[in-house]
């Protein structure tokens, strides 16, 4: 065992999209070697938990914590590294708010477990469904036990540093790991727990190259099917773009692309409900005060749960859809 | 819930020149209404985030009102007509969420309307008690807070 | 931690029949002491002297950092605590009055419900109070100059109110002369006083004075700034008159060969030249040339205008000229226009000769109007033998306007008094209701009634001219139903008068708009108090005088605009005012200058710095409403006095979520 300070990644409910992007960092990814002992990443490298639970309280000194909490299991790690780590970071969009495995949320978890082994593309002629127990001749076998709802890192347990992106951008893992190395060598400090690392405080707008303007909208589109105008903003062009919301420190990476921001960044700073700042933000740039026709110009807002927290419902104030807070309360 | 009536709690957002008016008016004209409501003063009807309906439903309210100037009538020209659009888009959020949108109602009330006002109130208690409890789970979560330990449940 | 003081006040019985108060204030004490109150104390009256000093007494020796009063509504005594507090060397924002008597112990009817929920309404207010932060009221200078909007009574009187006083004044109207509809009336009710006689004195006096820059023919096309710092962009229309050389000897419209309607003096009554100006007495002298139906406009030919001056001062294809004034004060009397009879089918107006309206009647019995002031029927001969007056002719009709017009039944009784004194004939006034209610007006109605005027109180169903006898026969026929007796009557007439509703300009929205101000459904602008502020507006500095308020009476327009004068001079006098400092600002660090927010201030308060890419809010334009704060989608935008901390914070109080589940129960 070396003497150097050790480094944690984990993924609870997640992709695997955020491991990816720290591999993303190229050659940056031998400083992670050359200043951390990486004594637990499931992704990377064989490990136990035994071997962690074994570890001293706090020994870890940083923890990349990836995915949200949807089962026992990662609400144990979650802990369990809480423990073991000096600084624990929520990192990317599923630990910080939930991102997409977050929808699930607006589905009682039967359903889930109904849809994902009894759908058409699932033939299960018997009804077989996993159990969470079950005996064998060696013992009682447990696996994970699927909660009603997803949570975020910081609904289970507490979170030192908070890194948003699906995936967070490999640029702002870079300065992070640049940052963490400078503070290990006494020439940087770290930020305020509890601060939002890796990105910046205001929103996608302020690093986009589009051209803008006061904004009315009289009609929401799709984005494909009619001619976009390549250098101006996509919400004047009447594309629900969520750049207004999105926190920056992408670089506008969509937008610059062609499509609309879709939100992974989560909120601006300070802000308290992401997809509240969205319905107002839309709402105000509505050109009508005719009650029928704003309803209309919405109508092209097809979904608006999940344009406003795609990324973010388990993070939200909301945090579910009724049918999952029914479902934990029987 | 056994046989007792359901009781709801409705938060009331007010503008500070009309509804809030139309309210203390209900007062001085001694009109009753039921003691469902908590007021909340703001300046205009174009100051309701749509953050705050979320953190009222989500801390125990089971119905929110939001009351403004009427059309036309706003007392800084036209900023109730914001409200409007952001109160139709909240109401189409909640409805994703699966919650009634009727436990989100917008209601127009000058300053001369305490018989307008008190008479919302009275209808928008009894559609709630209509509609039950919303009990939002995991109340007094404020998005990221550490929650108490919650129930775990079994799959089907 | 902040340390709280809770004040529950009894107000007699008002509040402590209903609630029990102290309860409350023991409850608050013990349950929000986690929340940092140290203190709950309930008062008989807390509004009273000894009240106020108990709040004082704690701040000083309990060291008090927040105060929460729950006793009546803000709009009654919020600002007694503050400047309780104030007095006690507390920011006088640091307090918070939550009302438990106007929306409690008044609306409420169990003691135990009321009580529970004046707790509920106590923590809401103890936790928006931890986010208060000190202020400080807004003082900003006042520009002594004041702009008055409309030349007619209301502005003619402001006008020389203000200018009087020493200060210097704009006065715009629109059209060639100011004097509004005064100058078109005859006579005046109940007085009978000669409109001219008494109008054109004070009209001389603003063409005149030397405190008073009167702006005929002009419009007021943009407002700019605040109070204190209104900057009013004018265009003074091409008069093709140069002013400085023209006398106002008439000749050019003597020489004028184009005979013109005059539908706006004369109300479609009489003519007008090409070169005009309304009426003999018209101030300023000068005329102007109507464009559109001036020969030389049309033709390319003609200028005997030109020819004919003796002074050269006819100069066609003037410019007009825009010009900007600084002004602290600008009050509006823009007046009103009157409904158009012909939308009432069954009135016959526009197709039955001798039905006329109110308007068109004053030019008829004006010594100055089309007849030289004999009322004669459309033939211009005959005198009348009866006349009917026909009141409320578009109000108080939910077809056209709801309201009352005011004038239509003092009008009317001054019509029936000319038409028997100059002609003898019979007069029917057709009322719904007579009002009579201000000074010398109820003893007029006696004169009228002892005159022999009929009056028949019914609405008028139709009038027609199509006989049924032969006394009916080249008549006008009324058909009513007397609703005192209940009969139908068909009364034969030679002229009836419809008594005309006042109504908004047809304009007033726009000019609404360009001053920041709103109209009422009905039109009428909205002042800042129906009783107690009728001449102030919300947006401050903007005052409102005259009928651009409502319907009213010349006494009442003319009180309306003496009283606009003299808020103007107090602001004047004071030179500075203080303003609620409820503002918006943006953080320009977490500003993303995506613009969402710059389509959202009536006032113009939000402009956007295209070089940095930021928006800034000009705080002395921001009247407060926090439309743009709770519209950033960044959160980059705060209000002062109604932060979005405040606010949840109220709600988590209000539902009780500050003090644990124990307390729950």
């Amino acid at each position: 065992m070396s003497d150097k300070p050790k480094f944690a990644m984990y993924w609870a409910a997640s992709c695997g999209g955020c491991e990816i992007a720290v591999l993303n960092i190229h050659e940056k990814i031998l400083d992670v070697d050359a200043n951390f002992d990486v004594v637990f990443w499931p992704v990377a490298m064989d490990a136990k938990y035994k071997d962690v639970e074994a570890m001293e309280d706090g020994s870890i000194l940083l923890t990349l914590f990836n995915g949200g909490i949807r089962n026992d299991e990662n609400e144990h790690i979650a802990k369990l590294l809480r423990r073991k780590s000096k600084l624990l970071v929520a990192f990317g969009s599923c630990a910080n708010e939930g991102c997409i495995p977050g929808l699930a949320n607006l589905s009682p978890v039967g359903e889930i477990v109904t849809t994902a082994f009894n759908t058409v593309s699932t033939d299960n002629p018997n009804q077989i469904y996993p159990r969470t127990s079950f005996d064998t001749p060696e013992g009682e076998i447990h696996i994970p036990t699927l909660y009603p709802r997803l949570k975020t890192l910081d609904q289970v347990v507490d979170v030192d540093y908070y890194m948003p992106g699906c995936p967070p951008e490999s640029h702002q893992i870079a300065a992070v790991i640049d940052l963490v190395v400078q503070v290990l060598q006494g020439k940087a400090q770290l930020p305020p727990k509890g601060a939002v690392i890796g990105a910046g405080t205001s929103t996608v707008c302020d690093e986009c190259k589009r051209t803008r303007h006061v904004k009315t909208i009289t009609s929401f589109k799709r984005i494909f099917g009619q001619p976009i105008d390549p250098s101006l903003c996509l919400l004047e062009q009447g594309i629900p773009c969520n750049g207004i919301a999105t926190r920056d420190g992408c670089n506008a990476r969509c937008p610059s692309a062609g499509a609309q921001c879709i939100g992974c960044y989560g909120p601006a700073e300070g802000v308290v409900d992401y997809g509240a700042r969205l319905i107002t933000g839309f709402a105000s740039v509505i050109e009508s005060n005719d009650p029928d026709q704003i309803d209309r110009i919405l109508d092209g807002i097809p979904d608006p749960t999940g344009q406003f927290y795609r990324f973010n419902l388990a993070g939200s104030l909301m945090k579910a859809g009724v049918s999952a807070w029914k479902k934990e309360k029987v | 819930m056994n046989n007792e009536q359901f009781e709801p709690t409705i938060i009331g957002f007010t503008c500070n020149w009309c509804s809030y008016r139309a309210a203390d008016l209900a007062g001085t004209a001694r009109m009753k209404y039921p003691p469902n409501i908590r007021l909340i003063r703001l300046m205009c009807s174009g100051r309701l985030d749509p953050t705050f309906v979320f953190k009222a439903l989500t801390n125990g309210a089971d119905g929110v009102m939001i009351t403004g100037c009427h059309p036309g009538e706003c007392h800084y020209l036209e900023q109730n007509y914001k409200a409007l659009r952001r109160f139709h888009l909240i109401r189409r959020t909640l409805q994703g969420l699966g919650v009634e949108p009727n436990r989100v109602k917008l209601v127009w009330a000058s300053a001369a309307e305490g018989a307008k006002f008190t008479n919302e109130v009275k209808s928008f208690v009894e559609e709630i008690r209509a509609l039950g409890p919303l009990n939002w789970g995991g109340a007094g979560g404020n998005g990221h807070r550490v929650e108490t330990q919650i129930p775990e449940e079994v799959p089907a | 931690m902040e340390k709280i003081g809770v004040y529950v006040c009894h107000c007699g019985t008002n509040i402590a029949g209903m609630v029990d108060v102290q309860q409350v204030a023991e409850w608050a004490a013990a349950k929000l002491q986690r929340r940092g109150v140290v203190i709950g104390r309930d008062y008989k009256f807390m509004c009273s002297s000894l009240g106020q000093e108990l709040i004082e007494k704690d701040i000083k020796e309990l060291g008090l950092t927040r105060v929460v009063v729950a006793a009546c509504s803000p709009h009654l005594h919020e600002n007694t605590f503050r400047t309780a507090c104030k007095r006690a060397g507390l920011n006088p924002y640091l307090c918070e009055l939550v009302s438990i008597r106007e929306q409690v112990s008044w609306v409420h009817t169990d003691k135990d419900q009321a009580t529970a929920k004046s707790m509920a309404v106590v923590s809401g207010g103890v936790e928006r109070v931890i986010h208060h932060a000190p202020l400080e009221p807004m003082k900003v200078s006042i520009h002594p100059d004041t702009l008055v909007v409309g030349g007619g009574i209301a502005g003619i009187q402001a006008a020389l109110e203000i200018a009087d006083a020493g200060y210097k004044v704009y006065l715009v109207e629109r059209e060639p002369s100011i004097g509004g509809h005064m100058a078109q009336f005859d006579k005046t009710f109940p007085t009978l006083d000669c409109a001219a006689c008494i109008l054109t004195p004070k009209m001389v006096s603003v063409g005149t004075h030397p405190n008073i820059e009167l702006l005929t023919w002009s419009e007021v096309e943009k407002v700019d700034g605040y109070v204190g710092n209104f900057a009013v962009t004018i265009r003074k229309r091409a008069r093709d008159v140069d002013t400085s050389l023209c006398t106002g000897c008439g000749i050019c419209w003597e020489k004028c060969p184009k005979k013109v309607v005059d539908d706006k003096f004369e109300a479609g009554m009489g003519m007008r030249k090409a070169v005009y100006t309304p009426f003999a007495q018209a101030v300023p002298k000068y005329p102007v040339i109507d464009r559109p139906n001036c020969t030389y406009y049309i033709k390319g030919t003609c200028k005997a205008c030109e020819k004919f001056c003796p002074t050269n001062a006819i100069k066609f294809n003037q410019e007009d000229e825009v010009i900007t004034v600084n002004v602290g004060n600008i009050i509006l009397a823009t007046g009103y226009d009157t409904f158009d009879a012909k939308r009432i089918a069954q009135y016959g107006y526009g197709r039955l000769p001798n039905v006329v309206t109110s308007l068109e009647f004053e030019r008829l019995c004006n010594a100055a109007g089309p007849t030289n002031g004999e009322i004669l029927l459309k033939d211009g001969k005959t005198k009348p033998k009866a006349v009917g007056i026909v009141h409320c002719v578009g109000s108080r009709d939910k077809h056209y306007n709801e309201y009352c017009s005011v004038i239509c039944c003092m009008q009317g009784l001054k019509f029936a008094h000319l038409v028997h004194e100059r002609t003898g004939a019979e007069v029917y006034n057709f009322y719904i209701d007579m009002r009579t209610p201000f000074k010398g007006y109820e003893e007029f109605y006696q004169r009228v009634l002892e005159e022999g005027t009929h009056f028949i109180r019914g609405k008028v169903a139709e009038i027609n001219n199509a006989p049924r006898t032969k006394e009916e026969e080249g008549k006008l026929i009324v058909q009513v139903e007397d609703t005192l007796v209940g009969v139908q009557m068909r009364i034969p007439l030679d002229m009836v008068i419809l008594s005309v509703a006042l109504e908004p300009r047809h304009d007033a929205k726009e000019t609404a708009h360009r001053f920041g101000l709103s109209c009422s459904a009905d039109g009428w602008f909205i002042e800042k108090h129906p009783k107690l502020d009728p001449v102030a507006t919300m947006t401050e500095g903007i005052l409102i005088a005259g009928c651009v308020q409502g319907p009213k009476d010349i006494p009442a327009t003319v009180s309306q605009g003496a009283a606009a004068a003299a808020r103007a001079l107090g602001k004047i006098h004071a030179k500075e005012i203080a303003l609620e400092p409820f503002r918006a600002s943006v953080n320009e660090e977490q500003c993303s200058g995506c613009r969402i927010c710059n389509g959202l201030c009536p006032f113009n308060a939000i402009l956007f710095h295209e070089d940095r890419m930021v928006t800034e809010i000009n705080g002395a334009l921001c009247q407060g409403c926090g439309t743009c704060v709770a519209a950033c989608p960044a959160g980059a935008i705060s209000g002062t006095g109604f932060s979005n901390e405040q606010v949840l914070a109220q709600i988590e109080g209000l539902l009780l979520m500050n003090i644990g589940e124990e307390a729950l129960a």
